[in-house]
């Protein structure tokens, strides 16, 4: 083997390296759905506080479609119950689907005003998750999805720690870290996530931000908007309407 | 199952509102001791170059042992980090797919810098000729341990040997910043969290740096005081006055800063002040203000402030000296806690807090992180029989 050669297997060898180390946050689209272009969309969800009925059933369809653990600690998206009593104090628990009924109850007569808060993983625009990820395993799809690359995350966890929402955990069993996709398996069909299908009263509001004449077009054009933690400068994309400001 | 058993059991624990995934604590004992540990590295090579970059004399006695400490715990450093992570077989991607806007990602470096290029070829330019020379004396494996330590290198004339000293002066000028960049980044994976308020301030790295500083020192005066004796030598009572005045200094500085952070925190008084108050107060109010502040700083400055007014006796300040050592590592150790530990006692709806429960047996347990705390001891203890910090004759002359 003459240099020539030589410097051509090392470049060859490199190159495949970086191909078979490094798939494009678009090749990962292209690998769950052929026929899906990520660039021609920009996803998000409007959530109206006012229309959610705190019926859980967003947070069982998500654990069944994407097989959350059923223990009442790994949540990709949960609800709040917010209640703020006439004395000003601020009561919240997370809806236990049927689970403990030990919550405590509160008199009608000392409520000031209640709703609920449905909370998923935020798919912020600078989202601190994929910062601090060391190894790159989180990452955010051209459509604007961040995602986790479960054969690559080593279960650091500094991903959990840098998420101002709690929407990380660590599953159980794979041990790496997990968190709500937005359902992408589903959306790169055409399909909207679980829990927006669910939603009874569509509190859930999904599609793509850069549509206007679409549901969550319209959402956005309607209603006086407001995002979690807005100080943070994380820019999410899960955009509240009717937001308390007793919520964070 | 146990583990959600335990969750469940953790959740009665809680105070007021937390998000349901933040049950369980995910940077655990283990994630204490590796601050803990590089924290002692760096103090210890900062010690070191007192006395080669700053040339303050009395200090020879402690030089090579800070080096071989440093050595000891770094070789270690890396260790509880591997088995806290979900996938151990995995860690070797951050070396090959680096996300480079990580701080966590820059581990496998400065680390790599820090063993490499500073510690170790520090330390071999300084034992190069007395390895050589040992190495002629010694028979069998220990004559040929000591070969191969040494490269094989012989030349031991007075120009090699002047080369060695002058390498070693600059190997120590490049390591201050390197130990500086070691822990104050362990302080800026904490401190770049803008999602918690415990961690995020700009004083992390300082905090960090600073209380290294003194974990350092301590570490060092304590194996001192412990080692020269068993060796049969006499405690050099000007090195240990020396080191003492330098902990001192560097205690009084440490805790500046940390007072500094704390007024901040409370003039600014932001969004997280009520959940942080609550956490102080009821939480940490015995790792925190009894042992990091009072016992593990207030207690032991007071005490050398004691002996440096009241010219004491020796065998009293030695007795003094060692108490205000194991009470100043207690108090680090806390420090590390609090930081790690109480960082993730409180909710980030800044609504609750939660509880940590240490396992005793498990990976993540106590037992494990004792062992962690007690490897680098056996390492020294190895490096130090192979690459004696002392010649005879310092020993006996105190």
């Amino acid at each position: 083997m003459d240099r020539r050669d030589f410097l051509k297997h090392v470049c060859l060898l490199i190159s495949s390296g970086a191909v078979v180390g490094g798939l494009s946050p678009a090749a990962w689209a292209k690998m769950i759905h052929k026929d899906y272009d990520p660039a021609k969309h920009y996803y998000g969800m409007g959530v109206d506080i006012d229309k959610c009925i705190g019926c859980a059933r967003c947070m069982q369809a998500c654990k069944t479609e994407n097989d959350v653990p059923g223990d009442p600690f790994y949540f990709r998206t949960w609800v709040e119950r917010y209640v703020i009593k006439v004395d000003k104090s601020v009561t919240v628990n997370t809806i236990n689907m049927g689970l403990d009924e030990s919550r405590d109850v509160i008199m009608e007569k000392d409520v000031l005003r209640s709703f609920f808060v449905p909370k998923l993983c935020n798919q912020c625009d600078h989202p601190p998750c994929v910062q601090v990820c060391p190894v790159g395993a989180t990452f955010k799809t051209d459509d604007g999805v961040i995602l986790v690359d479960g054969k690559r995350c080593i279960g650091c966890r500094y991903c959990i720690q840098a998420c101002p929402y709690g929407a990380r955990y660590l599953h159980p069993e794979t041990r790496v870290a997990d968190k709500c996709t937005f359902c992408y398996h589903r959306l790169v069909r055409g399909l909207l996530p679980a829990c927006v299908e669910v939603c009874p009263k569509q509190a859930r509001v999904f599609g793509d931000m850069k549509s206007i004449a679409s549901p969550l077009g319209r959402f956005i054009r309607m209603n006086k908007l407001h995002v979690l933690k807005p100080s943070l400068n994380t820019d999410p994309k899960v955009l509240y309407a009717n937001l308390d400001g007793e919520v964070n | 199952m146990e583990t959600a058993q335990n969750f469940a059991e953790l959740a009665k624990q809680v105070v007021g509102f937390i998000y349901p995934n933040e049950i369980e604590i995910h940077w655990s004992i283990l994630i204490v001791v590796y601050p803990y540990i590089t924290g002692l590295v760096a103090g210890a090579f900062i010690l070191a170059s007192l006395v080669k970059v700053f040339n303050v004399k009395e200090l020879q006695p402690t030089y090579r042992l800070a080096l071989l400490t440093a050595l000891a715990f770094l070789l270690i450093a890396p260790l509880p980090l591997q088995l806290h992570l979900g996938q151990p077989w995995r860690s070797y991607e951050i070396f090959l797919t680096p996300n480079l806007a990580s701080a966590m990602a820059m581990f496998g470096f400065v680390y790599l810098w820090y063993l490499m290029v500073v510690l170790l070829l520090e330390i071999w330019f300084e034992y190069r000729r007395d390895m050589i020379v040992w190495s002629s004396e010694s028979t069998g494996l220990k004559k040929w341990v000591l070969k191969v330590l040494s490269l094989f290198s012989t030349d031991i004339s007075e120009k090699a040997v002047a080369f060695d000293k002058k390498t070693v002066k600059i190997i120590t000028i490049i390591g201050i910043p390197s130990a500086f960049l070691l822990h104050g980044y362990v302080g800026f994976i904490f401190g770049s969290i803008k999602a918690n308020p415990w961690w995020s301030s700009v004083m992390m790295p300082v905090v960090f740096l600073f209380s290294a500083i003194v974990s350092g020192i301590a570490i060092v005066m304590f194996l001192y005081m412990i080692i020269i004796p068993i060796q049969g030598g006499k405690i050099d009572m000007k090195c240990l006055d020396k080191v003492a005045s330098f902990l001192f200094y560097a205690v009084i500085v440490d805790f500046s800063i940390e007072v500094l952070d704390f007024i901040h925190r409370l003039y600014e008084s932001e969004e997280s002040i009520k959940i942080l108050s609550q956490l102080v107060s009821t939480k940490l109010f015995m790792s925190l203000v009894v042992l990091q502040i009072l016992l593990g700083m207030l207690l032991p400055l007071g005490i050398m402030v004691v002996i440096r007014v009241f010219r004491l006796q020796e065998e009293l300040r030695k007795l003094l000296y060692f108490v205000c050592v194991v009470l100043i590592q207690m108090g680090i150790f806390s420090t590390r806690w609090n930081v790690v530990i109480g960082g993730q006692l409180f909710s980030k709806s800044f609504r609750g807090l939660t509880t940590y429960k240490m396992e005793l047996t498990g990976i993540e347990g106590l037992l494990v992180s004792l062992a962690l705390l007690i490897i680098p001891f056996v390492v020294l203890a190895i490096l130090i029989k192979l690459l004696p910090p002392w010649k005879k004759e310092e020993l006996a002359g105190g």
